[in-house]
């Protein structure tokens, strides 16, 4: 009698302890559908971006493209290290005030005969980005697939969106592991481990240098939507891409001979303003904007990035920044990769959604 | 009678100065197969894009399903099922995984996926190329996959754009036969566009003539020739003896006879022979009983009675074989 009533006694405080638990799990899983539940009630597809991701990802993996691509950038790499090696010793030599940065200076230096990492990735990157976006769009509809897609339940941007981040994350993984392996061979080779400081600066350079890959992906993709044609839209990305590398300096120093103040009558103020105003236009070229912040964070020593007269210079400690300052010193530089990034993106999102999708037109 | 799964309400798109679509409404009922036809550049993929929402209509409203796909497109996208005009599939990739990319857009799970594709790919006949890369499959069995790619998402309504285009006749009846089986069975609604009359009007119960923009005509095709051949009433041409005025009398008396007139011995090839009159009698219903009965009352001796009728082909010829205008005069130039 009485084990029954302590029974009982039990399995209520049990049921008193566990139904708001029980409840809450109920709710839980009330509030909590599955995609395909929540896929069929709203007007919204999450699993179709997800899905979207994974194919394009697996398309470029898959693409013979993307392997000639990644050998060249690679080789290229691989190259640079090697003339980077050459001239350490005399880099570490050097007094130029940063020889602690020695591992740095593996992606900066080199001997002469071939650029420097920096700038084999300035040169060879927008060419990287350009190769994965100029066919994203208008290959699909040359191929009739894009209406096919677009007749499932997908909203339009998600298409593209699917083909940037597919892209990017691509991009991205390349050049994390392209950096940290030239960090590791460095460090074989050199023999001396890199400081959380250099290790830092090399990580915000590598992201960097996918913000600036990803700008030119964007405006591949922005000519992908625009032109029919897979060569019309890759050569208007090259073109690009060559303007603001080789073209855009030469036009700049012809404006800048042409609108330099007499250097016997100009005033300082004068002088300052020129250049600052030169500057301002060659902070147009997303190509500036790349170098400006990358040189700034492999070399500590840069302290500024615009004229410094003199009389700023006189009394300050020859020492390299450290890399908060550095960050603070390229800030505007990878804000306005960014915004340039999104300028492009807004455009195709508008043109993109404003075409019709017809069969193979 | 069934309800109704898309209504268009006086749907208008133009593009530049160029009416594509001019007022056009249309009503489809659940469980139908129904076919718009049309010369190319009718308006027809213009209309099927505006029902999917890819495509935004200047004026008039559409409702599919009881939803605007101008502002609900995913809804509408879910539950209908499209197959563009001539249709492409991703090369490098096997027919199996093309349907698999289509089942997990619509939100299938992985393992669902995988078995409905095959079991669609056998109900379209590919089982033996599901293996296969998409790019080597024919045109025809890139349709067959198409079909398959639009039944995956278990559609309610599916739309197909020009689906026998560029398939040889034997196969655009397999594939009609497929479409119109699957229809039954499922109790899908069908909406298929094609400039090919003769071969689609068999499967589809009810057909719309889509012409520069407009709707000249819906229904069966009886409904279709009388709508469209009002103005051509059946032409009966007897060929007799004699014809005199007391003959012409009494024929035009006949009930359901518009006119009757001696034909013009213009036609060389169908010269009549010495002493047989050719009449010709426009009727507005077919009277051919009547016809002979008064002209063997008359006295006069009947050879031959012959209706002459318009259908299909008049039909076609007249609405659909514009397009070829250009064709015929360069060929006769040649034949020149």
């Amino acid at each position: 009698m009485e084990a029954s009533v302590l029974k009982e006694q039990l399995n209520k405080a049990w049921d008193t302890v566990r139904s708001p638990f029980k409840d809450g799990i109920g709710r839980l899983r009330g509030t909590v559908p599955s995609d395909r539940e929540r896929f069929s009630r709203a007007n919204t597809n999450p699993a179709a971006f997800r899905v979207l991701v994974r194919k394009e990802i697996s398309d470029h993996v898959r693409s013979w493209r993307f392997l000639l691509l990644l050998a060249i950038i690679f080789l290229t790499c691989v190259a640079s290290l090697y003339t980077a090696l050459n001239s350490l010793q005399d880099a570490i030599k050097s007094t130029d005030g940063y020889s602690d940065f020695v591992i740095l200076k593996l992606f900066t230096t080199s001997d002469g005969t071939l650029p420097s990492f920096i700038g084999f990735i300035g040169f060879l990157g927008p060419l990287l980005g350009i190769g994965l976006g100029f066919d994203a769009v208008n290959s699909e509809r040359n191929k009739g697939t894009l209406s096919r897609i677009m007749a499932q339940p997908i909203h339009r941007d998600d298409l593209l969106n699917a083909k940037f981040i597919a892209s990017l994350t691509i991009i991205g993984f390349m050049f994390l592991s392209l950096g940290l392996l030239v960090l590791a061979l460095g460090f074989l080779i050199v023999g001396l481990p890199p400081s959380f400081e250099e290790l830092l600066r090399i990580l915000s350079f590598l992201v960097v240098t996918i913000v600036y890959i990803g700008f030119w992906l964007n405006l591949s993709i922005l000519f992908s939507v625009k032109f029919r044609q897979p060569a019309t839209s890759a050569l208007s990305g090259i073109a690009v891409w060559l303007f603001f590398s080789f073209f855009y300096d030469m036009i700049l120093n012809l404006i800048s001979s042409g609108l330099a103040p007499n250097s016997d009558t100009a005033s300082v103020d004068d002088m300052v303003h020129h250049v600052s105003f030169m500057l301002g236009l060659s902070r147009i070229s997303p190509y500036t904007l790349f170098n400006e912040a990358t040189s700034t964070l492999l070399m500590p020593t840069v302290r500024t990035l615009g004229p410094l007269t003199t009389e700023q210079a006189y009394g300050a400690i020859d020492s390299p920044l450290p890399f908060g300052q550095s960050l603070l010193l390229i800030w505007p530089q990878v804000t306005g990769l960014i915004a340039l990034t999104l300028v492009c993106f807004a455009i195709s999102y508008v043109m993109f959604l404003r075409q019709e999708i017809r069969g193979r037109s | 009678m069934a309800e109704t799964v898309i209504d268009i309400q006086q749907l208008t798109k133009s593009y530049g100065t160029h009416k594509a679509v001019d007022h056009l409404s249309l009503q489809i009922r659940r469980g139908e197969i129904f076919g718009l036809l049309g010369p190319n550049g009718a308006g027809k993929s213009t209309t099927i894009l505006m029902l999917l929402g890819l495509s935004e209509p200047d004026g008039g409203s559409i409702n599919v399903l009881g939803l605007d796909p101008t502002r609900r497109p995913i809804e509408v996208k879910r539950r209908v099922g499209y197959l563009p005009d001539d249709v492409g599939f991703y090369e490098d990739w096997t027919g199996l995984e093309n349907l698999k990319l289509t089942a997990r857009l619509n939100g299938i799970s992985d393992k669902e996926a995988e078995d409905r594709s095959l079991y669609l790919l056998k109900e379209v006949g590919l089982q033996d190329a599901a293996h296969k890369k998409a790019g080597n499959y024919s045109r025809g069995m890139r349709q067959r996959l198409g079909l398959a790619d639009v039944l995956i998402k278990r559609p309610e309504i599916i739309i197909l754009d020009e689906p026998t285009l560029g398939i040889d006749p034997k196969g655009i009846d397999e594939l009609l036969g497929l479409i119109h089986g699957l229809s039954r069975d499922q109790g899908l609604t069908v909406l298929l566009s094609s400039h090919q009359l003769h071969q689609v009007q068999q499967i589809c119960d009810r057909v719309g003539l889509f012409v520069s923009g407009r709707l000249l005509a819906e229904g069966n095709l009886e409904t279709l020739s009388r709508v469209l051949l009002t103005d051509t009433p059946l032409l009966i041409t007897a060929e007799v003896n004699r014809a005199d005025d007391e003959l012409l009398a009494d024929l035009q008396s006949v009930e359901g006879v518009s006119s009757v007139r001696i034909a013009s011995g213009d036609q060389d090839s169908m010269r009549p022979v010495e002493d047989r009159t050719r009449l010709e009698i426009g009727v507005n219903a077919d009277c051919s009983p009547e016809i002979a009965r008064t002209v063997v009352a008359s006295g006069a001796a009947l050879y031959g009675l012959q209706r002459k009728e318009y259908g299909l082909d008049e039909i076609y010829r007249r609405y659909f074989a514009g397009g070829e205008e250009l064709g015929s005069k360069r060929s006769k130039r040649a034949a020149k």
